[in-house]
């Protein structure tokens, strides 16, 4: 079984950095939306209903062989920071974490599969994958929807497929996820183009935290929109084939950067890391930009940096409840500035930053 | 009605714009949206926002919006007024009451109506049937967009075919 402490210990292998094309595409999700038959959407729910479904869920749930040895756990029995930290990892939706009454959490023994009930829709079931690997999300997700289909009956019209809260999701209910770091089409400021085009086809490009999030140390998150009329497999088909594409085009900026400022951009990468192994203090903000730029690097061949596993880790802990956690404690924000920094040199194994002195330097006052 | 910026491909983004107190209709093409920056504007009309909902729901129904209003879901008792205010809808049975309102919101954000997918039992769809269906939806949906209106008939009229022939048993 785990627990939320034994997560902290962890890491969730969707965040490895073991998956194809990891130093480029972060994670890999495929959410499928299920709702109950005979019951109404979440919204419309009374609270004696809503707690009736958790319960029938939840035993689902804890019956089911792909999510064995994780947990089941209802959302308002945690306190804010475990829900804080739960929605940094992506297992809970900032709606639950506001509103928690008779919302539900499943996480089984890796992460990489999760459940949210009683979010938008019923269900939400979540499948995360290190790198690009929509067939492999896809067919664990599949399967625990299977599973669960054999013991919660769906809502399930023979023209519209699976009846979803919003007519946005109807059909398959499902939404695949590409996250995608993309620094030279930023750089070189033809990221525009890229996404517009995308836009174009039936797809959609989001933050970092998903819909209306902003977009945070490059990354980008490529998604399907369309989910009636369609196969899951000829989404999933297309979407790899979007991806694929942005990476190519990535790939010609990055060519183009090298061309006409290479030394610029090593400089940039080599400051970053820099600041990295010696700041005293640093924030979410600036940490995610050097995250970003030592990744580039990574992508660029440089060498020594960190491992893209190393990047991630970095990328998730250093998130202001994931630091909390780890300090076992609150901190202020610029206390958790100054954790954070402590953190990254102690995981990076730095031994020669600068050491304070006592106090007592030459020219000082006291002479 | 034609963009009323290149004067010259049917408008297919309508909206208003707030400019001080002034209220200003707005009628575009896709590609005169994206040109003026209202890329996004072009990706809701796709998307999955609950102004957005509203926001088509308006341009699509602008005669008959009292009658509308009055429209409710007899079994959760929700009322299409407050599905185009907070764009969820109230239960399963509403996708039968709101059936005419609801189809013309899927066609315009999916492009269909007709689940193709996985089913409940069913792990995976079979290829034959629903795949060519999936096409040529597909097909149908590239048509329109482009205003080969000709062709998207003859399309719609081999899906009709299509849907009405019986499913093919086992195999495929």
């Amino acid at each position: 079984m785990i627990s939320i402490d034994s997560m902290l210990v962890g890491q969730g292998r969707w965040f490895g950095g073991s998956g194809p094309r990891a130093d480029e595409i972060l994670s890999t999700r495929v959410r499928l939306a299920r709702n109950i038959r005979d019951a109404r959407f979440v919204a419309r729910c009374r609270e004696e209903e809503l707690s009736d479904i958790f319960q029938r869920v939840g035993a689902a749930l804890r019956g089911s062989t792909s999510l064995k040895g994780g947990m089941v756990r209802a959302v308002e029995e945690l306190g804010v920071l475990d829900r804080q930290f739960l929605l940094e990892r992506h297992l809970v939706s900032h709606d639950m974490a506001a509103e928690a009454r008779h919302r539900g959490v499943a996480v089984g023994p890796d992460e990489s599969l999760s459940v949210m009930v009683n979010e938008e829709d019923h269900l939400r079931i979540q499948s995360l994958r290190s790198g690009l690997d929509l067939e492999g999300a896809w067919r664990a997700a599949g399967r625990l929807d299977d599973e669960l289909s054999a013991s919660v009956a769906y809502a399930y019209h023979d023209e519209f497929g699976y009846l979803t809260a919003c007519p946005t999701n109807v059909g398959t209910g499902m939404r695949a996820s590409v996250l995608v770091h993309l620094p030279a089409l930023v750089l070189t400021q033809r990221i525009k183009k890229v996404l517009a085009g995308i836009t174009q086809v039936g797809f959609t490009v989001r933050g970092f935290h998903g819909e209306g999030s902003d977009v945070i140390g490059n990354f980008f998150q490529v998604s399907n929109q369309v989910t009636l009329g369609v196969t899951e497999a000829s989404t999933l088909e297309k979407l790899q084939g979007i991806v694929l594409q942005v990476l190519d085009m990535e790939a010609k900026a990055r060519e183009s950067l090298l061309r006409d400022a290479r030394v610029q951009i090593e400089d940039k990468i080599c400051r970053a890391y820099a600041t990295l192994r010696y700041a005293r203090l640093l924030s979410t903000q600036e940490c995610m930009g050097i995250l970003s730029a030592i990744r580039f690097g990574v992508t660029l061949g440089m060498a020594p940096l960190p491992d893209t596993g190393t990047l991630n880790a970095l990328l998730l802990y250093t998130q202001p409840a994931h630091l909390q956690k780890l300090a076992g404690r609150e901190l202020s924000s610029s206390a958790r500035n100054e954790y954070r920094a402590a953190w990254i040199q102690e995981r990076l194994k730095v031994t020669d930053a600068p050491r304070p002195g006592n106090g007592t330097a030459a020219g000082g006052r006291d002479q | 009605m034609k963009c009323q910026v290149c004067g010259e491909a049917e408008a297919s983004i309508h909206f208003k714009d707030l400019r001080g107190e002034q209220v200003q209709e707005m009628h575009l093409c896709a590609s005169c949206a994206v040109e003026k920056g209202f890329h996004t504007l072009v990706e809701q009309q796709k998307a999955s926002f609950q102004q957005n909902l509203l926001w088509m729901a308006e341009g699509i129904y602008p005669e008959g919006v009292g009658k509308l209003a009055a429209l409710q879901c007899e079994h959760c008792g929700l009322r299409y007024s407050e599905f185009t205010e907070i764009g969820r809808l109230g239960c399963a049975r509403c996708y039968d009451a709101f059936d005419t309102q609801l189809r013309r919101l899927m066609r315009r954000i999916h492009g269909g109506t007709r689940h193709t997918g996985k089913s409940p039992g069913r792990a995976e769809a079979p290829a034959g049937r629903d795949e060519q269906l999936r096409r040529l939806q597909e097909e149908l949906r590239r048509a329109v967009s482009s205003e080969r209106y000709e062709e998207a008939a003859r399309i719609r009229d081999q899906i009709r075919q299509l849907e009405a022939a019986p499913a093919e048993g086992g195999s495929g």
